[in-house]
């Protein structure tokens, strides 16, 4: 609820307002050093995989193309260092399946220069000409969802966008690469989103940051072109602020609708850091072989932002970061909707943008109560479901019944409802189950 | 990392806050609720509060025991009901009378359905609930507040044996040198002999009432203190004030000298520690956004049809009881509009 004589910042309604351990906020960007292996998994991105374009004992160049895209929904995959292909083989993901990587010894000696430039006269092309020349430099979408940037900014036939939405939200907590991507980069992004918006034909560009990184706002708005196409909307420092839905509600007040795609209401979006990767990198045509991760975490000594080679191992990075001796539990992207990983075998990928290590006793089970209705997780829910609902019904396997009377399929899974149940009961969890049973059976009939 | 990897599905935080909190945070809130109560009643008051939470707490262990469950006390929930409905009776009750009704509220209100968040109804009105039938008389044999001798001896009818008529407190309170003392509540005296109470009376507690509810503005701050700290949901108490308010002032627009002032239904009996304790249990209120306002009104409205229509003088209980079960129907039929839904656009 907002009241008028409080302050007003865009947002929306519902969410939470967790704990944000944004420490690391203030932390300049710094290198990380390439691991002696990198493992270079062909899917880094939803869609089809890259093709392997090298054999075992090749020589690589950083940024050569090792993997190229088997389609239009595909990227290519490139050389994040120089090295040799020492192997093209199924490693260890973040899903916990096991998933093809080539892997590359990296040439000690080598400078790592990107030796490998492919530059175009960019100023001529739009849409999806445009388009194409994008997918060659292997952008796919940094916010978590690694959508290939190219691809979801063509707009579906019969549709015409109005806005492309710069998500600067950054609101899980303890992650803050966006932040100093925005803060540092600015130029980048102001790039990123000129060639975005031809792709797209989007005549205006609205960045949305959260209030609490007043020194990127600044920052961006020193970097604004001149012809006022593009502007800032400052968001309300909330939970889940950065979730496509609510941030397009928050900055243009528009409800996504039920079971369609931003795009039918005229909206394309994309994360701060995904555009400033475009900006960065369409220009020389480089390719994408590195990217911006966070690293924190109360079980890391030297928590920071890095810019981290794709395909360096998380046993590498821990190490070089200091994790202590207590840290047990890893998590890929934020605490609230990342995913704990089951090997340090696992390597960065073009989706991950942070590396978080828990020691024991933040991750201590707590004793779950039953519900008590206290309804809570209705409050909390920006999709205004009904998680006590559902959560009882999961209790009983009705997910046809979640899914028929309580729109289950609707839940984005941002964890508001776990988050806020006093009896620990865990509704987000059980709402994964119930959706991937509903889907297991769709494909099976 | 020495340590073998944990597998933790998102999300990896918590608000911090659970069950216990709430439930402990809810007895302390009521403390003075009952720090008032001993204070006006004495030794009769301590006893009773003291009785019927243990007696709730000994049910409650009880039926762990024979569930196999572990210890549920833990919780506060139990506690809760106890407090809640030594404040609802009389302050002179007999005490192994307000032993049957913690017993009652725990295993009828809430160990037959399945114990926490299973229970459709608020325990400690069942509980009340029962000891009305079962007792008629005592449940509405008051006693005089601020006795010259209250932190000496009991009121007599506290310790009347079981299954044995009580003294009469009338009489005590003559000798007591409580003169005014008339053995009838405000309500009754209103319904009865239309004679309405002061607002000043009601406001320090200078009223004859059930143990917990003769101060509307001690309650009421303890409530607010629920309500800040989000400890309750304040959309139920001001749906039912809110309501009662509407309903009383439109009886007494019409109809000024046959029926009370809006402020007099408000602030006499259990309506306060019914708004703010009682409707505002979660286990048996509604959750949706719209279902809890409209069950707040039915409270509201159904508190003054009782009072003014019915054959009880009180009519706070049974129009929470009625509440609750209608609550499941409310939330059924109020489900919040899903976010980006166009189907039905409220």
């Amino acid at each position: 609820m907002r009241l008028p004589f409080l302050k007003q910042v865009a947002t929306f309604d519902h969410g939470i307002h967790p704990v944000y351990h944004k420490e690391t906020g203030s932390l300049p960007i710094r290198r990380f050093p390439f691991a002696p292996k990198l493992f270079v998994p062909l899917s880094q991105h939803i869609g089809k995989p890259a093709i392997a374009a090298v054999r075992v004992g090749q020589e690589v160049l950083r940024g050569e193309i090792i993997a190229t895209p088997d389609g239009l929904f595909s990227l290519p995959i490139h050389a994040p260092a120089t090295g040799v292909v020492e192997a093209i083989s199924p490693i260890a993901s973040d899903s916990g399946e096991m998933e093809m990587a080539i892997t590359i010894r990296v040439y000690e000696a080598d400078s790592q220069e990107v030796k490998v430039r492919n530059p175009h006269n960019l100023e001529d092309l739009r849409g999806a000409e445009l388009a194409i020349v994008m997918q060659e430099i292997g952008v796919a979408g940094k916010g978590g969802a690694v959508f290939p940037t190219h691809a979801k900014l063509i707009p579906p036939p019969g549709t015409t966008i109005d806005t492309l939405l710069v998500n600067g939200a950054e609101c899980e907590p303890f992650l803050t690469c966006d932040h100093r991507v925005m803060l540092e980069r600015a130029k980048d992004v102001m790039t990123g989103i000129k060639y975005a918006r031809r792709v797209c034909g989007a005549p205006r560009a609205i960045i949305g940051v959260e209030d609490n990184k007043p020194d990127a706002i600044a920052a961006l708005e020193a970097a604004l072109p001149a012809d006022g196409t593009v502007s800032i909307k400052v968001l309300e420092t909330k939970y889940p602020q950065g979730a496509a839905e609510t941030m397009t509600y928050a900055i243009l007040g528009r409800e996504v609708p039920v079971g369609k795609r931003s795009s039918s209401i005229g909206v394309i979006m994309n994360n701060v850091m995904t555009l400033a990767y475009i900006g960065k990198l369409l220009p020389s045509g480089e390719g994408m072989t590195e990217r911006v991760v966070t690293v924190a975490g109360p079980a890391v000594a030297r928590p920071g932002n890095y810019i981290v080679p794709l395909g360096t191992p998380l046993r590498f990075l821990l190490e070089w970061v200091g994790a202590r001796s207590n840290a047990s539990e890893v998590i890929l992207g934020g605490p609230m909707m990342g995913a704990a990983i089951s090997s340090l075998d696992v390597p960065i990928t073009k989706g991950v943008c942070g590396v978080l290590a828990f020691g024991k006793t933040e991750v201590e089970p707590q004793r779950s109560y039953p519900c008590i209705h206290c309804g809570e997780c209705l409050s909390a829910c920006p999709k205004k479901l009904n998680p006590t609902q559902m959560g009882l019904l999961a209790a009983k396997r009705e997910f046809e019944a979640m899914a028929d009377r309580f729109s289950l399929g609707e839940c984005f899974e941002c964890g508001c409802c776990s988050y806020v149940c006093p009896s620990h009961i865990p509704l987000v969890q059980q709402f994964r189950i119930a959706k991937s049973f509903l889907k297991d059976r769709e494909r099976a009939t | 990392m020495s340590q073998p990897i944990e597998l933790r599905a998102a999300p990896h935080q918590h608000i911090g806050r659970d069950v216990p909190t709430i439930m402990r945070n809810v007895v302390y809130s009521m403390l003075p609720i009952c720090a008032f109560s001993v204070w006006q009643y004495g030794l009769s008051a301590a006893a009773l509060i003291l009785v019927v939470t243990a007696s709730c707490l000994v049910a409650e262990r009880i039926t762990n025991h024979f569930s196999g469950t572990s210890s549920s006390l833990s919780d506060w929930s139990a506690a809760i009901t106890g407090i809640i409905l030594a404040l609802t009776l009389p302050p002179a009750f007999p005490l192994w009378m307000g032993a049957v009704a913690g017993f009652s509220a725990i295993w009828l209100g809430k160990s037959l359905f399945g114990g926490l968040g299973q229970n459709p109804f608020n325990p400690a009105l069942v509980g009340r609930a029962f000891v009305q039938a079962a007792f008629p008389t005592a449940i509405s044999t008051w006693a005089p507040a601020f006795a010259p001798h209250r932190f000496g001896e009991f009121i007599p009818s506290s310790l009347a044996a079981p299954f044995m008529s009580p003294p009469d407190i009338v009489l005590w309170a003559k000798q007591q040198g409580v003169d005014a003392f008339t053995g009838a509540t405000p309500l009754a005296r209103w319904k009865f002999e239309n004679v309405s109470a002061t607002s000043m009376d009601f406001l320090t507690g200078h009223v004859t009432a059930s143990a917990g509810e003769t101060s509307a503005i001690l309650i009421l701050l303890c409530g607010l203190y629920l309500a800040v700290r989000k400890f309750l949901d304040w959309r139920i108490p001001v749906a039912v004030l809110g309501s009662v308010a509407l309903v009383a002032w439109a009886f007494h627009f019409a109809q000024p000298a046959r029926y009370p002032t809006p402020a007099f239904v408000l602030l006499s009996g259990g309506l306060m520690l019914g708004a703010w304790f009682m409707a505002t249990d979660m286990a048996t209120s509604p959750v949706t956004p719209r279902g809890i306002w409209l069950y707040g009104a039915l409270i509201g409205i159904l508190t003054v049809i009782i009072r003014y229509f019915g054959g009880l003088t009180e009519g706070v209980m049974y129009a929470i009881l009625i509440a609750n079960a209608a609550g499941p129907l409310l939330d059924q039929f109020n489900q919040p509009r899903i976010f980006g839904d166009d189907r039905n656009k409220s």
